[in-house]
């Protein structure tokens, strides 16, 4: 094999050194092909579905190939990283690269639906047409029938690179997934996630090795262990759940942390933005002008307004949700130490630095116990996704934990 | 024209938002001024539709000392211009003609929340409306409009009437007449259920209530009522979920004084105390259970169950299982 490719654009996709293979490949015949020699046959391919557990780089990934595609650098290594088709394509403001980033809940149909109008244009500055999905996953069902024909037979210049957490059905519909390459990427391992954090953050090697060793393979969430206390401070608190729920009346104050702490998140991000994009879009409806035609100007600006703040509700829900689904995947984390610990098991722990925490549960608790209070951690999970009340079912997970019953 | 034998008074302020009780507040402030003069007119004109010329004229003495009653709509959306004419009109009545204020005692604006107290000030006749909200004065209502209409009822015809007619207080007006007229002098339950049956209203507390107190029968059978009157899935299953959580809040922290016990768990101290007597009928294992029931249940009835309506009656049959005394 091939030694692995970590320069360039290719540098940000960690620990993936067969992806960047694959990847490389294909964006060497895409070269080939656009300027008219003779291709690898079966390198390239119009639609991509970049695949891999949250934080394993599946956006970074599909990133860096655009900019492989896009790149006028060097010919045999596209993606040099440097050229400024690959700047603008990483940062996403390249102009024959189209990214779908859904902040809200879902991706709808009439958003998909004006995408693939944009997908049938030529390229203009590039050699290809790119169209990037973020999170596939939230595409509704309509929104990825719209897409559908699109992908089937695209344009010759354009390529569709969709990210989802897998090819199971629950996540991408079998009719999208049967017309796309699908790219599964792997956890990253400790050592690779601590490397980058060094090398690009400009960490020092021990945070980032804690942080890498903590992080459950999520690259993003070690980079933010690393440099926000806050998300530190959370972290502590959530771990110290498991073992603070001595009597019945804790289970009130943990839950109402949990929440709470989910909810001041979301305020954070809404507060910083909200304001912001309502004011810029009241000005761009013509709010605050003066003289003639001023008032018919902003006669339809409350749809719009009203419009935004419904995105605005949506993107609210989404963070406060992400912020429950990280707390509880760190809780699910632990009660997995709990169970390796149980049973002698040495696999690497998902929190190494709860080792003393983990032993003292293991102690307590019978298997049997843990199991069930880490099935009720997912099935807690599960049901935020079905838009159950976030309180009722914190609470009734943490009584659950509680009892483990 | 002979001499009224009673003066009416000038001037009126009807305070308040109950819609029936404004009506006959207005109408009585009329039926007394046609007392001294059965001619006078009525005029009825919202505040914001007038101007300041429009009102001198309407308030300032007829010609041939024609009687009239003015009254004045809507008076919490009062502009300064206006609020100020009636101010210095009622300092000075003029002579034969009734002015009645009718505001809801709210307004946005500085001149129209000081309105009423300027009237006030000028010697109004002050008329109180306000929403009846608590069951009593519901009670005590449907007891006043029994003997209005020449009856009596009794506290348990009282409590059918209400249960079966609803809220609203016009509604509970005309059906206490109506009883009377149709039942004779004297209303028990037996006469009111003669001619009402089933129920107006039936909210999901009701039946979180009755769930949580172990009462089964009453507890299914509101149940069936409420999603026989159209109440949502999700409400019911929100009422049922509060109602446990409220109760396992409470008896986590233990028996206090209720008031102490209000300011920290975040809920008023009334509901304190009733969970806190609620609570006498639950241990812990029963309330982790529940607990868990409506957890399941808030899924299920925003879709995940083929049939909310069933995944309801079964959680309430859960809750009530999971009720035992300690």
């Amino acid at each position: 094999m091939t030694p692995a490719v970590t320069t360039g654009v290719w540098a940000d996709v960690v620990g993936q050194p067969e992806a960047v293979r694959v990847l490389l490949e294909a964006a060497r015949a895409a070269l080939h092909f656009t300027s008219g020699r003779s291709a690898a046959p079966g390198a390239m391919t119009h639609a991509w579905l970049f695949t891999g557990p949250p934080g394993s780089g599946r956006s970074v990934a599909a990133r860096s190939f655009a900019a492989a595609l896009q790149c006028t650098g060097d010919a045999e290594e596209p993606g040099c990283g440097e050229c400024s088709a690959c700047r603008t394509a990483v940062a996403g403001t390249h102009a024959d690269v189209r990214v779908v980033v859904p902040e809200g809940l879902s991706i709808s149909v009439s958003e998909m639906r004006s995408l693939v109008q944009v997908a049938a244009r030529r390229p203009t500055t590039g050699r290809w047409q790119v169209v990037l999905i973020e999170d596939a996953d939230r595409l509704t069902e309509g929104a990825a029938n719209a897409l559908l024909k699109a992908v089937e037979e695209p344009p010759a210049r354009t390529v569709f690179l969709l990210c989802a957490p897998s090819d199971h059905p629950d996540d991408v519909s079998v009719t999208i997934r049967s017309r796309c390459r699908v790219l599964s990427l792997g956890t990253p391992s400790p050592a690779a996630i601590a490397d980058v954090l060094h090398r690009r953050d400009g960490l020092d090697p021990q945070t980032a090795e804690w942080a890498a060793s903590v992080c459950g393979g999520h690259v993003g969430r070690a980079r933010r262990l690393a440099t926000d206390d806050e998300a530190r401070r959370r972290r502590e608190s959530v771990l110290r759940i498991p073992l603070g729920l001595r009597r019945f009346a804790d289970v009130f104050p943990a839950s109402d942390d949990l929440v709470r702490s989910a909810e001041s998140e979301a305020k954070t991000v809404s507060g910083t933005l909200d304001e912001a994009e309502r004011e810029a879009l009241q000005t761009a409806m013509g709010a605050g002008g003066t003289g003639k035609g001023t008032a018919s100007a902003t006669r339809g600006a409350k749809g719009a307004l009203k419009d935004l703040e419904r995105r605005q509700k949506s993107r609210a829900t989404r963070t406060q949700r992400d912020a429950l689904d990280r707390a509880l995947v760190d809780l699910a984390g632990f009660y997995r130490d709990v169970l390796l610990a149980a049973f002698g098991a040495d696999a690497p722990l998902a929190h190494p630095d709860k080792a003393e925490d983990v032993r003292a549960a293991a102690g307590q608790w019978t298997p049997e116990s843990a199991l069930r209070r880490l099935e009720a951690v997912l099935a807690c999970r599960e049901a935020l996704d079905m838009n159950v009340k976030p309180r009722i079912a914190v609470e009734a997970l943490v009584t659950a934990l509680h009892t483990g019953r | 024209m002979s001499a009224p034998a009673v003066t009416p008074d000038p001037l009126h302020l009807v305070l308040g938002e109950e819609e029936l009780l404004v009506e006959r507040a207005v109408r009585a402030a009329l039926e007394a001024a046609r007392l001294a003069d059965p001619e006078a007119e009525l005029r009825r004109v919202r505040v914001t539709e007038i101007t300041p010329a429009e009102l001198a004229e309407m308030l300032s003495p007829s010609l041939f000392a024609e009687g009239r009653v003015v009254v004045l709509d809507a008076a919490q959306e009062v502009g300064k211009e206006i609020a100020e004419a009636v101010t210095t009109y009622a300092k000075q009545p003029a002579d034969g003609v009734v002015l009645v204020v009718v505001h809801t005692g709210g307004g946005r604006s500085k001149a129209a929340k000081d309105l009423p107290g300027a009237l006030r000030k000028a010697g109004a006749r002050l008329t109180e409306c306000a929403k009846i909200t608590k069951p009593s004065e519901r009670e005590a209502f449907v007891r006043d409009e029994v003997r209005r209409a020449g009856g009596r009822i009794d506290p348990a015809g009282v409590a059918a009437l209400v249960e079966a007619v609803g809220q609203d207080l016009r509604e509970l007006a005309s059906a206490a007449g109506q009883l009377v007229a149709d039942a004779g002098g004297k209303i028990g339950e037996a006469e009111v259920r003669r001619y009402h049956r089933g129920r107006a209203e039936v909210t999901g507390f009701v039946v979180a209530e009755k769930a949580v107190t172990g009462d089964r029968v009453g507890a299914l059978e509101a149940l069936r009522w409420a999603l026989h009157l159209g109440v949502a899935h999700v409400l019911i299953a929100d009422a049922l979920a509060d109602a446990v959580r409220t109760i396992a809040r409470v008896s986590a922290v233990g028996r206090a004084d209720p008031f102490r016990l209000a300011g920290e768990l975040g809920m008023p101290p009334w509901k304190v105390k009733k969970a806190q007597a609620q609570a006498r009928g639950w241990n812990q294992d029963g309330l982790a259970a529940a607990m868990q029931v409506v957890a399941d249940l808030n899924a299920e009835v925003k879709g995940v169950a083929a049939d909310p309506g069933y995944a309801l009656e079964r959680a309430v049959l859960r809750i009530l299982d999971a009720h035992q005394p300690r």
